[in-house]
């Protein structure tokens, strides 16, 4: 099976033969992918395997050495995160990137606040109403909007920091390590948010170390040893025998 | 669905009200020992607060900073470099040109600073700390250390002695400051970001808020502040000496941590900042009235504010 794989419904997002170098190290070499809405591809591989580089390549951290991205058919070139983030890809960080001392709301609208004219005056009500519809709609289980992070489970953090990606992204969602730091309840609750975040028409990357979550979750398996794209596969025609060997390079 | 009691607790700012309490016990303490001595007298009262204007302004300054996760500890030095570039400004031009003098003074000093902070990734306790120490220099060899007079009544009465509709303009300075201070911290988008910044500097730049021209920002703040209240030590004391704001460092710095900020940063109140200060005044007025010595005045309020930031510390940091 080729990288590239052929469908009929145009690709959100296509990487076309990225290579990314830092100085004379090769990070990633001739990645290629096509990303549809509505799908949850896993991106897999060992530590250092360029992973991390690939994230921070979509997202408008680092420009690629080469290659292309397009977005919905368009060639696009990121000079920086903002500007990924306003063409409707986001990323919801390891770390979450979550303000402990503030509360829910504030974190979902952290940098794009809701605010009322002619004073540019906060509109705290309508973020909290927002807050509170979203978390609702995706079953985040939390005290309400106006909790303060701190206050919450690490499954709860994770399950804000997801709601505010689904909040902003039109496109494409990135996914790193959603359920690293979380027990058994709470990450069946986080894949439950994430399987349903297919519903509404976005395309999501998703990396993981769990395979059996990577089983659970995603239509296909994008596999990288270090820096090379081993291959594509089709997480239904595939196993976990097949994955681990292409992860490891041994047969 | 919103708990009512937190959503009117955060309008009004109540967070850390151990504040609110230790300002009504000591007030009521001096209140009561000190009846016959004169703390109750409506002249001593209004002292208070007019003594207190240009901490509470500079510690409104102080909170933006260390809501941003940064520290200034070169805003006493900046009041008497402004207050002398107002002054020495107005022995030839007039008095708009003063103001001017004073406030760029104090709006240059926070750049220089903002930028070291903000560009060149250099901590701004150091950074401050230099400063500080580099600006008082600035301020003794601007006049040899002698005091320059402020004769311009309309400066000192605008700054200083004056008052409007009957309202000292003191007390309209610490109000407009308040007012703005407390709008802009609580209900704007910029104070906004500088909440989440000082909580989580990672989580502000992944998010699209430009961190160091915030950190520029909030250091200009406190130098504006600090050059404002040089105009008003100007204004109140018709004249300008590299003494002023000398020993206010520690004073503000209390106010402010009293006050319900927390020195590293993501939560603050601007409110509690002018509780804070008021407090600080009404320890200073206390304790002369006491008739203590000023040595022990200095011991005594040490201690106080060594409880009072220990108790507001638990406060606000409990997790």
């Amino acid at each position: 099976m080729s990288a590239n794989s052929e469908t009929i419904t145009s690709p959100v997002l296509e990487l076309k033969n990225i290579h990314k170098a830092f100085g004379g190290v090769v990070a990633i070499q001739d990645f290629s992918l096509d990303l549809k809405a509505g799908e949850i591809v896993a991106l897999v591989g060992d530590n250092g395997a360029g992973k991390s580089t690939l994230i921070k390549i979509i997202s408008g951290v680092h420009a690629p050495t080469s290659g292309t991205i397009r977005l919905d058919g368009e060639a696009v070139s990121f000079s920086d995160a903002s500007m990924a983030r306003s063409s409707g890809i986001e990323v919801v960080y390891q770390d979450l990137a979550l303000a402990d001392l503030q509360p829910v709301y504030m974190n979902l609208f952290l940098g794009r606040e809701k605010v009322r004219k002619p004073f540019g005056m906060l509109d705290r009500r309508a973020m909290m109403q927002e807050t509170q519809a979203l978390v609702d709609e995706l079953d985040v289980r939390i005290p309400s909007a106006n909790a303060m992070i701190r206050d919450l489970s690490g499954g709860q953090r994770q399950g804000v920091a997801i709601a505010r990606a689904t909040h902003w992204a039109t496109k494409l969602i990135l996914l790193d390590e959603p359920t690293a730091a979380l027990g058994v309840a709470e990450t069946a609750k986080v894949e439950e948010i994430v399987q349903s975040l297919k519903a509404r028409n976005l395309a999501i990357l998703i990396i993981s170390h769990s395979l059996d979550q990577v089983f659970r979750l995603s239509d296909r398996i994008c596999v990288l040893r270090r820096g090379n794209q081993i291959g594509v596969r089709e997480t239904a025609k595939t196993d976990k025998n097949e994955i681990v060997s292409m992860i490891t390079g041994l047969a | 669905m919103f708990k009512r009691t937190s959503a009117i607790a955060r309008k009004f700012d109540l967070q850390g009200s151990v504040i609110y309490l230790g300002f009504i016990a000591i007030f009521l303490f001096f209140a009561i020992t000190l009846a016959d001595d004169g703390f109750l007298t409506t002249r001593n009262l209004s002292n208070i607060v007019l003594q207190t204007a240009p901490a509470t302004i500079m510690a409104i300054g102080l909170v933006f900073v260390l809501s941003a996760g940064e520290i200034d500890l070169s805003f006493g030095s900046i009041v008497a470099v402004s207050a002398l570039a107002a002054a020495v400004v107005m022995q030839e031009h007039s008095m708009l040109f003063g103001i001017l003098a004073g406030l760029g003074a104090g709006l240059a000093i926070g750049w220089i600073n903002g930028v070291m902070v903000a560009y060149l990734r250099l901590p701004s306790f150091l950074v401050t700390l230099a400063t500080m120490g580099l600006f008082a220099g600035v301020a003794r060899s601007m006049t040899d250390l002698r005091s320059i007079p402020v004769l311009s009544d309309t400066f000192t009465g605008f700054f200083g002695s004056g008052s409007f509709f009957g309202i000292p303009s003191l007390v309209l300075w610490t109000l407009a400051a308040v007012i703005v201070g407390h709008l802009v911290y609580r209900e704007s988008r910029f104070g906004a970001h500088v909440i989440a910044t000082g909580d989580n500097a990672r989580a502000a730049q992944v998010s699209g808020i430009k961190v160091p021209r915030l950190r520029l920002a909030v250091l200009m703040i406190s130098g504006g502040c600090a050059g404002l209240a040089g105009l008003l030590y100007a204004g109140r004391l018709q004249a300008a000496k590299y003494t002023l704001g000398e020993s206010d460092l520690m004073t503000v710095i209390a106010a402010v941590i009293v006050g319900g900020t927390a020195l590293n940063g993501g939560k603050g109140s601007v409110i509690g900042a002018l509780v804070g200060s008021l407090l600080m005044g009404m320890l200073n007025n206390g304790l002369i009235l006491m008739g203590l010595s000023v040595s022990d005045q200095m011991i005594v309020r040490g201690l106080i504010i060594l409880l009072a930031v220990a108790i507001s510390l638990r406060d606000t940091t409990r997790a």
